[in-house]
């Protein structure tokens, strides 16, 4: 707008603006556009780290790899270096630096994670592909139920107009909120699966009972899943609750509610269409901010269960020092992460009108 | 001068009377502010007083534990706080319940004269026959420690660059800006889990400090800085400016004052995000086996199925010590909260 009105008035800047550039301007000036180069950049700077560290520290992951194994084992260690090279050239180990970190950039841009060095044959996606289902759906059942659940709770203790022995509720979902998802893991073991003997305390599914689309199936792994699901789920409803809370009491002084007080609404629809409307829009922020730390307290929350998703991949990969196998998890994690925060943070201003990107 | 030629000339009732008085107002102006406040702001209050009562019990019980005795004196350390986290105490008395608690079933079996006394073992012992009182008063200054020296490094990286961002704009900002956008994205803890898999060493405490805040000072640079581009705006730094401040003296007297609620509150979140994420660290197996931190001995408890051989003792206390720690140090931050941010006040 600028632009032309001064095009206007002064017509040294009359000359018609290169297309180019002004393509170029109005494409990177695009909110979406910057959004997606700061998650292709976050992904980039977290796999060129990931990538330079061994390097950095001059080790040989598939040597130091083979010299444990020949420890446990008890091995003689002879011919072990000739192995260890065999192994790297199969592995592209071998080759100069900046031609592993281009073939790394692009294995990576498709994907691809290359072999386990534990399980050699099976490359790392095989082993993810196998985990990440238990992981997808224990994270999004607890932590989107949390988040309503939470939400709601917190919607009700930061309401002046809600029953007073509502607010007895606060200390104990606070006192929930703090303390780390692993460390309630184990208390609602001890109670349920030890001393109540109620619930499974390992595993997803019953040992030797083979995943399958059966009724007693799907209940025995409903069953496994509760524990771990209670443990992130008494934890994040916490957290949410006490966002929310902040917010409603926040936005009870603002004061379009004030007017709809005197319009006469009734309290259940300002409650709902006024006070929690507007409170709800700072808990989705909280949601793409929050998301990394859910995560990697439910990755440890999978290890105390034995439960068979990501966390617990990851834990007997660093068991085994399985470097490829490690590296491949934490950017898969890494990038799901990225890509949920990006969506939230583009769904955002569909939700508040008030907030628009599309320029400046 | 004048005030101490003449003081020199009192009673001792005058004296005293002089000194109640001073102390009456000190009392009046400095101390009974805070209670006041304390009773506006109790969360604060109460989570000041539940970690000083956490760091009391350790104190004393270090001093208590840690003195040398007698019968110890042929091992490398004379007190039972460090033989018996060391190398553990008599092997007999391994996986031995509390003392004090006489009606908890032994896991191992043993004769009634054996029993140890009702003080000995008052967090009982592990399977390699630890002192767990001893391990626990080890590790809760190990884990508090990891905290404070993350939460000091990142609060004062995240502070001066996000005063260098705020300060200078332009290229220093963006690329500020995009680094800590972008470490805020990636977790820190996974970040982690490469650099000391690839280290190959086991980190001490305060190198695990220093790494947390390696990964931690972003959130705080976030923080900080927000605050700083609010701050700078503000009249009376515009007219310090104008009148001829020099920068480092606009930052130190002008906005730091206002800064202090915030960092404080970042310091106590990095505090509490980094002993978080060091005990998930030592819960994942990455620590360092020689300390009895609290995150090791999560991990031991761990391995070592604890809770299915009903050796409560063993991740009880510890438990309790955690949630403590992160109970005080979240009332502590909604306390800070309130004092920096007046809108979050309790409606009376």
């Amino acid at each position: 707008m600028v632009t032309r009105t001064n095009a206007r008035r002064n017509p040294a800047l009359n000359s018609r603006p290169n297309p180019v550039v002004a393509f170029v301007v109005a494409f990177f000036g695009n909110f979406i556009v910057q959004r997606f180069l700061l998650f292709l950049l976050t992904i980039w700077v977290a796999a060129t780290v990931i990538f330079m560290l061994p390097r950095l520290t001059g080790q040989d992951p598939v040597k130091e790899k083979l010299l444990l194994e020949a420890q446990r084992g008890g091995s003689v260690q002879a011919g072990m270096n000739e192995m260890a090279k065999e192994y790297s050239a199969r592995l592209g180990l071998d080759l100069p630096l900046h031609v592993q970190y281009v073939n790394y950039l692009s294995d990576l841009s498709r994907l691809q994670f290359g072999y386990s060095i534990a399980y050699f044959p099976r490359t790392v996606n095989e082993i993810i592909a196998d985990s990440i289902i238990w992981s997808l759906g224990l994270m999004t059942v607890t932590l989107s139920l949390a988040f309503v659940l939470g939400t709601g709770a917190g919607a009700l203790l930061g309401w002046s107009r809600s029953p007073g022995w509502l607010s007895y509720a606060f200390m104990p979902l606070l006192t929930l909120s703090a303390i780390p998802q692993y460390m309630l893991g184990l208390v609602l073991m001890f109670i349920f699966a030890i001393i109540l003997n109620l619930l499974p305390f390992f595993g997803a599914y019953s040992p030797g009972n083979l995943p399958e689309w059966s009724l007693s199936f799907v209940l025995d792994m409903l069953k496994h899943a509760i524990l771990p699901a209670l443990s992130i789920l008494f934890s994040a409803v916490g957290f949410w609750a006490i966002g929310m809370r902040g917010m409603m009491i926040n936005t009870q002084g603002e004061d379009f509610m004030v007017q709809a007080d005197a319009k006469g609404l009734n309290g259940a629809r300002i409650f709902v269409r006024y006070a929690i409307r507007n409170a709800l829009l700072p808990q989705v922020t909280g949601l793409a901010i929050s998301f990394g730390t859910l995560l990697t307290g439910a990755v440890l929350v999978e290890v105390l269960f034995q439960y068979p998703g990501l966390g617990n991949t990851l834990f007997y990969a660093i068991r085994v020092s399985d470097f490829f196998q490690i590296t491949g998890i934490v950017m898969t994690i890494i990038i799901s992460l990225s890509l949920a925060t990006m969506v939230i943070d583009l769904v955002y201003p569909l939700i508040d009108p008030r907030v628009k990107y599309s320029q400046n | 001068m004048a005030r101490a030629a003449g003081t020199r000339n009192l009673t001792m009732g005058t004296r005293i009377r002089l000194a109640r008085r001073r102390w009456g107002i000190f009392f009046q102006e400095r101390i009974e502010p805070i209670f006041l406040y304390g009773r506006r702001n109790p969360s604060l209050i109460v989570g000041l007083a539940m970690l000083g009562a956490l760091l009391f019990f350790t104190v004393i019980g270090i001093l208590v534990y840690g003195q040398t005795e007698p019968h110890l004196a042929g091992r490398a350390q004379q007190s039972r706080l460090d033989a018996y986290v060391s190398s553990g105490a008599p092997v007999q008395d391994k996986r031995l319940p509390p003392s004090w608690c006489t009606w908890c079933e032994d896991i191992v079996e043993r004769e009634p004269d054996e029993r140890p006394s009702l003080f000995q073992y008052p967090m009982g012992t592990d399977t390699q026959s630890r002192d767990l009182f001893a391990t626990n008063l080890r590790g809760i200054p190990l884990t508090l420690g990891t905290g404070l020296i993350a939460g000091l490094l990142s609060v004062g990286i995240g502070t001066v660059t996000a005063f260098i961002a705020a300060y200078y704009r332009g290229v220093p900002d963006v690329l500020i800006r995009l680094l800590t956008d972008v470490g805020i994205s990636i977790p820190g803890l996974l970040i982690l889990i490469i650099i000391r898999i690839q280290l190959g060493t086991e980190l001490v405490w305060w190198q695990l400090g220093a790494g947390l805040a390696a990964v931690g000072w972003v959130f705080s640079s976030r923080t900080v800085r927000s605050q700083v581009l609010v701050l700078r705006e503000q009249p009376y730094v515009e007219i310090a400016r104008q009148s001829g401040m020099s920068g480092l003296a606009i930052i130190f007297r002008e906005m730091m004052p206002n800064l202090i609620p915030y960092i404080t509150a970042s310091f106590v979140g990095s505090v509490a995000g980094s002993i978080l994420a060091s005990i998930g660290l030592e819960a994942l197996g990455l620590g360092d086996f020689s300390s009895p931190s609290l995150g090791m001995t999560v991990y031991w408890v761990i391995q070592f199925g604890a809770i299915t051989l009903g050796m409560w003792w063993w991740w009880l206390f510890p438990l309790v010590f955690i949630v403590i720690i992160f109970v005080s140090l979240f009332l502590i931050s909604a306390g800070l909260d309130e004092w920096s941010n007046p809108r979050l006040r309790r409606q009376a």
